[in-house]
């Protein structure tokens, strides 16, 4: 982005550094940037007055950069969507909080239907007396004699979380699909404002709840960057320890998932039981199945002692080999084979266009990874090769969390031998005041963003918090397009994307 | 009229039993315990003590679909040969009444399914009645080619009569017929690979997704209709598998019900190394089973 300030991943800079733009040459540096391979990472606004400050946060993988910039805008400014569909939900989310309309936005609709930051100032009109029920709002419709509309949620048949679904059906060929989440809405954000208070951290780690090392690393970042804190190396390999043991927590247990939902019974319930394992491995370490109280500003709340490196590696060790086990017979399995290639395609072009990221994005083709693109802590010394695959398919969504397990298999075991002394947590000092700090870290879905802007007395002004799910739900709804709609539910578990993590 | 009663007594008790061995199986290639073997009897049991709940927008055809599943069920099962014994009930033709008494249960499932105006419910049922049409005629193929074999129309004779006698010369459209009955067997009682009978997710379920809005006692109705279809089903398929004979009655009786629990073992093995199929092949491998029968049908014909 033209004349935007640039710095890296875990920095915080002056809130006088950032280049203040008119709203048109922001708008066109977002739309330039993104056509030359920048990504919008975050996009959010802070009301004041009847003026809102528009902020970008936008990353480039070369170099590591990431570009800053803002602008102040009034009650409206021309949308940007159509030229640059990763602005999309942003836009919306832009509207529904501050109450500033994206003009000529193509789906001008609340995205989590929460009242606006500031009394009154709603994008829609809506008065405070009026309730706002999640999901009431226009849905998209195909009209047609044997068009059929299908609904799925927020109530389902298993237990998961709360999602509502309209699939636009011809049969059972499905020629649309959109996704209205906001159910879960718990004000996190809002609740950061004027913090960090005490139960800030306690928030941060359940902003979703399987990522909670992901979230609370790029939280403790802020507060370090802030604060100009740095980690000791014995901390730094702990998180990176706890994010790897969660990433493979995870990725076991959606491979056990897919397996599951094709009815292929031996690998959904191997899988079950290992990722057991990985959860128990993480309690070993802190006590939470979790990593609840794991992360902590600073380093880690917890110590790692010689019994507990040898106990985890031969438990790695064995979980490896249990892991191989069931997987290959996944991968042996003709029947499944069939039912997962092909099935629920997304392009590199609109995985791109749309700005997914994580396993999502890598089975597509695009190699992006923060851990090797703007690395943080641990990974700065010690790097994850970036594992991708070509098809786009619910295979290689599988494929590529097979292979990431094992690279992450083989970074556990390397960090643990060599396992480096001395303390692991060090005083974080108080924040510096009227500075933006920006953090991200590669959870086991995909890029995590934090931002925070302080006031003069060092408290939060605006956090904001993008989680991978906000930027990968439209790659599922792609996916599902011309598709068959009983293959939902496998593509679904393909993405596995959090609605809490949507929903803040 | 011992062997009526034991008849009667075997149909009856039975039925859940299957669903418990091919749970176990199912369990013990996937490395766990697994439910008991007499789980499927708790959970009827369960369902028959609970409350309903029914929609005020349904009308007695959804009331009525249970009830109906399951008297038909008991009704197949009085005309179908167990093992080396006669039906309770036979006449010239039964075969006709037995083919179609399975597509009036399936017409009130149906209509009870879209009774609720539910769009999964519109979809399974779509679906349903979609596979049943395909996979009607190779029961017919199979049944006029026992027809052939044994020069009969009621299926007790049909049966248990010459079976035995028979595999030596017609060895190769037996094998055929037990094939595309097996592939039948598993389609029509929403086993894997077809249906997924465990699966919680509504939009990919066939039968499974027509019951959603029953409760209690009517879902046990259709629980325990269902594990009766199966047995009806799984006794017609072995007459033509495994049509061994003992010689003393008694003996019979125990080779059946042992060859009935060895059946269940099989679909489990079957439900446990297959995955599901996509819902785009189920009709290509139902077409397939049809061709099968054809061909053992031009066998006999020639």
């Amino acid at each position: 982005m033209k004349n935007a300030k640039t710095f890296h991943n875990g920095a915080s800079l002056p809130l006088a550094d950032i280049p203040r733009m008119d709203s048109h040459d922001f708008l066109q540096g977002i739309i330039d940037a993104t056509d030359n391979g920048w990504r919008l990472s975050s996009l959010f606004g802070i009301p004041e007055g009847n003026e809102t400050t528009l902020y970008a946060i936008l990353s480039y993988k070369v170099g590591g950069l990431l570009g800053v910039a803002s602008t102040t805008v009034g009650e409206a400014f021309p949308s940007i969507t159509p030229l640059c569909p990763q602005a999309h939900l942003f836009e919306r989310e832009i509207a529904e909080e501050c109450g500033v309309l994206p003009q000529d936005h193509p789906w001008l609709k609340p995205v989590r239907f929460q009242r606006p930051f500031v009394k009154g100032k709603d994008a829609w009109g809506r008065k405070d007396a009026e309730g706002i029920l999640p999901g009431v709002t226009d849905f998209f419709r195909v009209e047609g004699e044997e068009v059929h509309e299908v609904a799925v949620g927020p109530v389902h048949a298993g237990v998961i979380e709360p999602g509502h679904f309209r699939f636009q059906c011809h049969g059972e060929h499905v020629f649309h699909l959109e996704i209205s989440l906001g159910y879960q809405h718990r004000g996190i954000e809002a609740g950061a404002a004027g913090g960090p208070h005490p139960k800030t951290l306690f928030q941060m780690e359940t902003v979703a709840g399987d990522t909670t090392i992901g979230h609370n690393q790029a939280y403790c970042m802020v507060l370090e960057a802030l604060s100009g804190t740095g980690v000791p190396a014995k901390g730094e390999a702990l998180r990176g320890i706890a994010l790897e043991l969660e990433r493979l927590a995870n990725h076991t247990g959606d491979l056990g998932a897919i397996a599951g939902d094709v009815a292929f019974l031996p690998t959904a319930s191997y899988c079950g039981r290992i990722r057991g394992d990985f959860l128990n491995m993480t309690a070993l370490l802190c006590g939470s199945r979790f990593g609840r109280g794991l992360v902590r500003p600073g380093g880690t709340g917890f110590d790692c002692t010689r019994q507990q490196v040898d106990e985890l590696l031969s438990r790695i060790a064995k979980a490896r080999a249990d892991l191989t086990g069931a997987v290959e017979i996944l991968w042996e399995s003709a029947s499944s084979m069939s039912r997962f290639e092909n099935t629920g395609k997304v392009s590199p072009e609109t995985a791109r266009q749309l700005g997914l990221v994580g396993p999502a994005a890598r089975a597509c083709g695009l190699a992006r990874d923060v851990r090797h693109d703007h690395p943080f802590g641990i990974y700065r010394m010690s790097q994850i090769p970036v594992v991708t695959a070509q098809a786009g398919d619910v295979h290689s969504r599988a494929l590529v969390r097979w292979l990431e397990a094992q690279k992450s298999l083989d970074f556990l075991d390397e960090q643990l031998r060599q396992l480096p002394g001395g303390p692991h947590r060090t005083e974080v000092r108080s924040l510096a005041g009227e500075r933006l700090a920006v953090a991200m870290t590669e959870g086991w879905r995909g890029e995590i963003c934090h931002a925070a802007i302080t006031d003069q007395a060092g408290r939060f002004v605006r956090y904001k918090i993008v989680d991978p799910s906000f930027h990968n739900w439209q790659g599922l709804a792609m996916a599902l397009r011309d598709e068959q709609i009983s293959d939902f539910p496998l593509c679904n578990k393909s993405f596995n994307l959090s609605y809490c993590g949507y929903d803040l | 009229m011992t062997h009526i009663l034991i008849h009667i007594l075997l149909v009856l008790l039975m039925p859940p039993l299957l669903l418990g061995v091919i749970g176990k199986t199912k369990a013990f290639f996937a490395g766990r315990v697994g439910a008991p073997y007499l789980q499927p009897y708790y959970d009827i049991w369960k369902l028959m003590r609970k409350g309903s709940v029914f929609s005020e927008t349904t009308t007695w055809l959804f009331r009525a679909g249970p009830i109906v599943t399951l008297s038909v069920a008991v009704t197949a099962s009085l005309l179908i040969p167990l093992g080396n014994h006669s039906a309770p009930f036979s006449f010239a033709g039964d075969m006709i009444l037995f083919a179609y008494l399975f597509g009036l249960a399936r017409f009130f499932t149906v209509a009870a399914a879209l009774d609720t105006g539910s769009s999964f419910e519109g979809m399974g049922g779509a679906r349903e009645a979609t596979f049943s049409c395909l996979a009607e005629p190779t029961l017919f193929f199979a049944l006029v080619v026992l027809a052939r074999l044994s020069g009969s129309l009621s299926l007790s004779t049909m049966l248990t009569g010459s079976i035995t006698t028979l595999w030596p010369d017609s060895a190769p459209s037996l094998i055929l017929l037990a094939g595309s009955l097996f592939i039948i067997l598993l389609a029509e009682n929403c086993r894997v690979p077809f249906d997924d009978p465990n699966t919680h997710l509504e939009l990919t379920m066939i039968h499974e997704v027509m019951v959603l809005d029953h409760s209690g006692p009517a879902f046990g109705y259709i629980l325990y209709g269902a594990a009766m279809k199966l047995f009806v089903l799984g006794a017609f398929f072995l007459h033509i598998a495994f049509p061994f004979k003992a010689g003393d009655p008694f003996l019979d009786w125990g080779v059946f019900i042992i060859a009935m629990l060895l059946l269940a073992v099989v679909i489990g093995i079957v439900e446990s190394i297959m995955a599901r199929l996509r819902m785009v092949r189920i009709p290509q491998i139902l077409v397939a089973s049809t061709i099968l029968a054809a061909f053992a049908l031009v066998l006999v014909l020639r």
